[in-house]
């Protein structure tokens, strides 16, 4: 079958690549262009380690037609870092042990800044639902709030 | 297996794509269609998407509200004009799901899903769909008890008459994980009154049947009469007539029929 040229912003940067019909979005950039930020964890919407952005909207990138962000804006966790220097709610999420295995962390992280960028100061039960849709099975969610929380109020999570 | 995936600028032609071939399905959201393919699903071998900025229209200037299929439930619960709908919409995944799934798939989310259907369903939304033979407007209700027949027609939009007051209209999910899990059970209950008295009642459950159904035992059980406790227990006693559930890992067929008339209770008392 023939393959299909695609066309989106990654982090900032242009990329041009081929995919095969169907192919979701979180293989496009897994497999194509080798950012493996974005997780592979249900394929079916239930665990959120998927979640990137789109054009600054928070979107499972497995649920998500590659073809379909033809043109558009793409951010993964791996675009979120400044240089060498980590973004404010990564450096929460290690201050406040907020990782232990790690899987969940890309999406964790992507569903908090989507937050962010538009709530800047949340309350604890905005940050509970904006994260309502990610499974972390290690750390239960507390610390996973609490760094959110902390991210927020320190001040430093400008995007 | 790969797919064929057409991508078209209007409804029109998507809609014709889709009812010239039995193996497409169209692509909303992604929430639904998008899982299929993840999962190997090989009965689709096409994948039809439209651009139309028709499909994303959202008209709330009337008493009467129309909603693009592929309205997505954060652009309802960024309206506040559709407040009335803003419980439906918020019960509905997490915030990413709220930005990729749309009004038009949800009609066709199978149980446990679904769950702004119930709410439509209550609320006796007209269905337009663009079929091979052109656009027709369905209740709801037709469209539901022929959903299976449905893949073949393209769902254009929605509209409903928006309830009388805040009260008129209420929505409860019952669900193991809370915002974003299956549903055990969903109610709606649209409630106009005349004089005091409930006038047109439409109960809908969701995840009691194959497909969201009407309670129609317990909307007659109000029908004509004051909301007071002897109605209310009337409709919950009558909640279980008609219903066929299913079990599942949320709840067991038996569960479902043992709470549905709690909850209806709950619901039309105004009960948190």
């Amino acid at each position: 079958m023939t393959k299909t040229p695609l066309q989106f912003r990654h982090n900032g940067r242009d990329v041009a690549l081929f995919v095969e019909g169907g192919v979701n979005l979180l293989v496009a950039l897994r497999e194509s262009i080798g950012d493996m930020t974005p997780k592979f964890g249900c394929g079916q919407g239930g665990c959120g380690a998927c979640s990137v952005l789109i054009d600054g909207e928070l979107h499972l990138s497995c649920l998500t037609l590659a073809e379909a962000v033809n043109g558009r804006s793409i951010q993964t966790l791996d675009g979120v870092k400044d240089g060498p220097n980590l973004h404010p709610l990564q450096r929460a999420f290690m201050e406040q042990f907020a990782a232990q295995c790690g899987y969940c962390t890309p999406g964790m992280l992507m569903a908090a800044k989507a937050l962010l960028d538009r709530n800047p100061s949340p309350t604890r039960a905005e940050v509970i639902e904006a994260i309502s849709g990610n499974i972390c099975r290690c750390t239960g969610y507390e610390p996973i709030i609490n760094a959110v929380l902390a991210a927020a109020t320190s001040g430093r999570a400008r995007a | 297996m790969p797919v064929t995936v057409k991508t078209f600028a209007s409804f029109g032609e998507a809609a014709s794509a889709l009812s010239s071939d039995r193996s497409a399905r169209y692509l909303g959201g992604g929430t639904l269609v998008m899982r299929a393919l993840n999962e190997g699903d090989i009965s689709i071998s096409t994948v039809v998407r439209a651009t139309d900025q028709a499909l994303t229209r959202v008209d709330v200037a009337s008493s009467r509200i129309t909603l693009g299929a592929g309205v997505t439930f954060a652009r309802i619960l960024a309206e506040r004009d559709l407040a009335f709908l803003h419980a439906p919409a918020r019960s509905i995944g997490g915030p990413a799901v709220r930005n990729m799934g749309t009004v038009g798939g949800n009609l066709f989310a199978p149980t446990p899903y679904g769950d702004f259907t119930v709410a439509l369903l209550a609320l006796d939304a007209t269905v337009s769909v663009q079929g091979g033979l052109g656009a027709r407007d369905m209740a709801i209700e037709e469209f539901l008890q022929s959903r299976e027949r449905q893949s073949g027609a393209l769902v254009l939009a929605v509209s409903c008459q928006r309830p009388a007051s805040a009260d008129a209209f209420r929505y409860r999910k019952i669900a193991r994980i809370k915002p974003k899990g299956g549903s055990v059970i969903t109610l709606a209950a649209h409630l106009p009154s005349s004089g005091g008295r409930i006038a047109g009642a439409r109960i809908a459950l969701g995840s009691m049947a194959a497909t969201q159904i009407r309670a129609r035992a317990a909307e007659r059980a109000l029908e004509g009469r004051p909301l007071d406790d002897a109605a209310i227990s009337a409709a919950a006693a009558a909640a279980t007539e008609g219903v066929s559930p299913a079990d599942n890992a949320l709840g067991s067929a038996w569960y479902r029929r043992e709470i549905v008339g709690v909850h209806l209770r709950r619901l039309l008392s105004g009960l948190e």
